[in-house]
C-alpha cells in the first residue's frame, strides 16, 4: 500500500492520546494522588491530540464536506464505528476535564467511561485493517495487539514525561515502570508481527488472479501505459533498502531507545530522559505506522506489474 | 451503415434526454450480507477470442464519461504523465514457453461479486449491491472518497476519480441494460456491444438457460481469486488450446 500521511499521523497521535487517557484513568481509579491542575492539563492535551488526529483523518477524504455520512453504516463497517467512537472519546475526555473538581478526584464513572471508549477506539481502528482478509499482513490478531500496546506505551511515556515535568512523583512512580514494561511488550509484539509477515506466503498468485494455469506466466502489459489509481494507491514505490532502514529506525526510535531512556530514568537518571523518550517516539511511531501500511501487499498489485 | 453515418443522418442525443438511469432504488432493494439473489447480471469473458483490441475499454470510457453521472476525469491527458479513470482494462499475459506459448489478452473490470467485500466496509452506504439484479454500484452523491472500498477489493476493480474525488467502478452499464427506450439487442453493456470478436457475453448467471450460464457450464467458466470466497459473478472461459495442450492442466 502507499501510506497516506493523514492516516499515519491520525492513528499514531490518536493512539498516544488514548494511552495517555488510559494512564490517567487507571491512576485515578487506583487512587494515585495527583494535582487537579495536572490532570486537567493532561486531559486537555489528550483531547487536543485526538482532535488533531481527527482533523488529520479528514485529509484522507476526497469529499470532506460529506464526512458526516461516515457514521451511518456502523452496523457493518469498522470505519463507520471508528467515526462514531473517536468523537465520543474526545467528547468524554473533555467532559471529564470539565467536571474535574477543584479538590480531589473526579467521580469514578468518568475515568471508567474513558477507559471503555479508549478500548473501543483501539478495537475499531485496528479492525479497520485486520478485517481485510486478503491483506494478510494486516489480517492477524497481532494488528490489534500492536495498536493497543504501541498506543499505550506512547501514552505511558508521555504521562511519565508530564509527571516528571510537573513533579507528580506519585504518578511517575506508577507510570514509569509501566511505561518500560509496555514498551518492551510492544517491541516484542511488533517484532512478532514482523516475523509473521516475513514468513507469510501470499495466498493469491498470478495464477489464481488470472486463472491461467501454465507454470510459466508473466504479465506483458497492465493495460495502460501511464499511471492509474491502481498504481498510485497500492504501490509505495520505495526500495527494499529504504524499507529495511525504516524498520531499524522505528524499532530503535519507537521502542529500544525510549525503553533505554525509561530504564535510565527509573535507575535514578534525570527527569528529562522522559522528555527525550517522547521526542524519540515521535519520528519512531510515525515511521512504524508508515511501515505498517507500506508492508501490506495488496493482491490487486498482481494485476499491475508491467507497463510494457 | 456505419454507426457514425447513421448518427449524422439521424441525430439523436448521446444520452436519452429524459435520463433513464437505474430504476428507482428504494433502500430496501439493497443486498445485505448473507442474501442470495434470484438474479445476477454478469459478464463472461471468452479468453479464446479476445484479441486485445481495447475496443471494450474505449467504448466503456465513452459511454460512462458521457452519462448523467459526470465525466470520468482524465488528468494531463496530453502530457508526459497522463492519468485517467477507467472501469475496464485489457491486460496481456504470456503463458508457457516458446514454442508452445500463448499470448492471453485479459479484460478486467468489476466482477460484481455475489459476496462483495467492498460493500459492507463502506462507512456511508454509498457502495451497495442491487437486490434486483446483483449489480454493485457507488452512489456518487454519498461517497466521501475515503478509498476504503478500494482497499477492500482484492481485484483492484475500483478507481478513485481524481476530479470528482469519489470512487468509481464498472456499473455494468446499468443505465443501458434496463433502458426500455433502447432496442432489446442494445440493452447490453457498452463493452459487450463494442467487442468485435464476441469475447464478452452478458446475462443472468442465475438463470440456468441463459447464454452466460450455458457458457460457464459447458466451457469450464472459472472465477478469479477463488481463495477469497468473494464469489465473483463475472467469470472467464479458459483457452481451449491451453486446456488440451501438454503444457496446461485443466484451468
Amino acid at each position: 500500500m502507499n501510506p497516506a500521511m493523514s492516516v499515519v499521523v491520525f492513528t499514531a497521535i490518536a493512539g498516544a492520546a488514548q494511552g495517555l487517557v488510559v494512564a490517567l484513568a487507571v491512576a485515578t481509579l487506583i487512587g494515585v494522588p495527583m494535582q487537579g491542575g495536572f490532570v486537567a492539563h493532561a486531559l486537555l492535551l489528550a483531547a487536543t491530540m485526538a482532535t488533531v488526529g481527527l482533523l488529520s483523518s479528514f485529509g484522507h477524504l476526497g469529499r470532506k464536506e460529506r464526512a458526516w455520512r461516515a457514521v451511518l453504516m456502523w452496523r457493518t463497517s469498522w470505519l463507520s464505528r471508528e467515526c462514531l467512537v473517536l468523537p465520543a472519546f474526545i467528547g468524554w475526555t473533555l467532559l471529564w476535564w470539565a467536571l474535574l473538581p477543584a479538590e480531589g478526584a473526579a467521580p469514578l464513572w468518568l475515568p471508567l467511561g474513558a477507559l471503555l471508549l479508549a478500548a473501543l477506539l483501539w478495537l475499531c481502528t485496528a479492525m479497520i485493517y485486520a478485517c481485510l482478509r486478503f491483506i494478510q499482513e494486516w489480517a492477524q490478531p497481532l494488528t490489534l495487539v500492536n495498536f493497543i500496546l504501541i498506543g499505550q506505551g506512547a501514552g505511558l511515556v508521555l504521562a511519565s514525561a508530564l509527571a516528571a515535568g510537573a513533579d507528580e512523583q506519585a504518578l511517575l512512580a506508577r507510570t514509569g515502570p509501566a511505561a518500560l514494561g509496555v514498551l518492551l511488550a510492544a517491541l516484542a509484539a511488533r517484532w512478532a508481527s514482523l516475523a509473521h509477515n516475513a514468513a507469510l506466503r501470499p495466498k493469491s498468485t498470478l495464477h489464481s488472479a488470472t486463472g491461467i494455469r501454465t507454470p510459466q506466466l508473466v504479465q506483458k502489459s497492465m493495460g495502460m501505459s501511464a499511471g492509474a489509481f491502481n498504481t498510485r494507491e497500492f504501490f509505495h514505490g520505495r526500495t527494499a533498502a529504504f524499507l529495511k532502514n525504516l524498520r531499524w529506525l522505528f524499532l530503535l526510535c519507537g521502542f529500544v531507545l525510549p525503553a533505554l531512556c525509561a530504564a535510565g530514568a527509573l535507575a535514578g537518571g534525570p527527569g528529562w530522559l522522559w522528555a527525550l523518550a517522547v521526542a524519540l517516539q515521535v519520528p519512531g511511531l510515525l515511521a512504524e505506522r508508515w511501515f505498517f501500511f507500506a508492508q501490506a501487499r495488496h493482491p490487486q498489485n498482481l494485476y499491475y506489474q508491467v507497463v510494457s | 451503415m456505419m454507426q457514425w453515418l447513421k448518427d449524422l443522418l439521424n441525430p439523436q442525443p448521446l444520452v436519452s434526454p429524459a435520463p433513464a438511469p437505474a430504476p428507482a432504488n428504494p433502500p430496501s432493494a439493497r443486498w445485505k450480507q448473507g442474501d442470495t439473489l434470484a438474479k445476477q447480471l454478469a459478464l463472461v469473458i471468452d479468453l479464446n477470442v479476445c484479441v486485445g483490441c481495447h475496443a471494450c475499454v474505449t467504448s466503456c470510457k465513452e459511454w460512462n464519461t458521457s452519462g448523467s453521472a459526470g465525466p470520468l476525469a482524465d488528468e494531463r491527458a496530453y502530457a508526459a504523465d497522463p492519468m485517467g479513470t477507467f472501469f475496464n482494462r485489457v491486460q496481456t499475459y504470456e503463458a508457457g514457453v516458446f514454442p508452445t506459448m500463448d499470448t492471453v489478452h485479459f479484460p478486467k473490470s468489476c466482477l460484481h461479486c455475489e459476496d462483495p467485500p467492498c460493500v459492507p466496509v463502506c462507512p456511508t452506504g454509498a457502495s451497495y449491491k442491487r437486490a434486483e439484479d446483483g449489480i454493485v454500484l457507488v452512489d456518487y452523491d454519498k461517497c466521501i472518497g475515503c478509498k476504503y472500498c478500494a482497499w477492500a477489493c482484492p481485484y483492484g476493480a475500483r478507481e478513485l476519480d481524481e476530479e470528482r474525488q469519489v470512487m468509481t467502478k464498472c456499473t455494468l452499464c446499468v443505465d443501458r441494460v434496463h433502458d426500455e427506450k433502447l432496442a432489446p439487442e442494445d440493452r447490453k453493456p457498452a463493452c459487450v456491444k463494442a467487442c468485435p470478436t464476441n469475447a464478452r457475453l452478458f446475462g443472468d448467471v442465475k438463470d440456468p438457460t441463459s447464454e452466460v450460464s450455458i457458457a460457464i457450464r459447458e466451457r469450464g467458466g472459472y472465477a478469479l481469486m477463488p481463495e477469497w470466497e468473494t464469489q465473483p459473478a463475472n467469470q472467464y472461459l479458459p483457452r481451449r488450446s491451453m486446456q488440451s495442450g501438454s503444457s496446461g492442466e485443466q484451468a
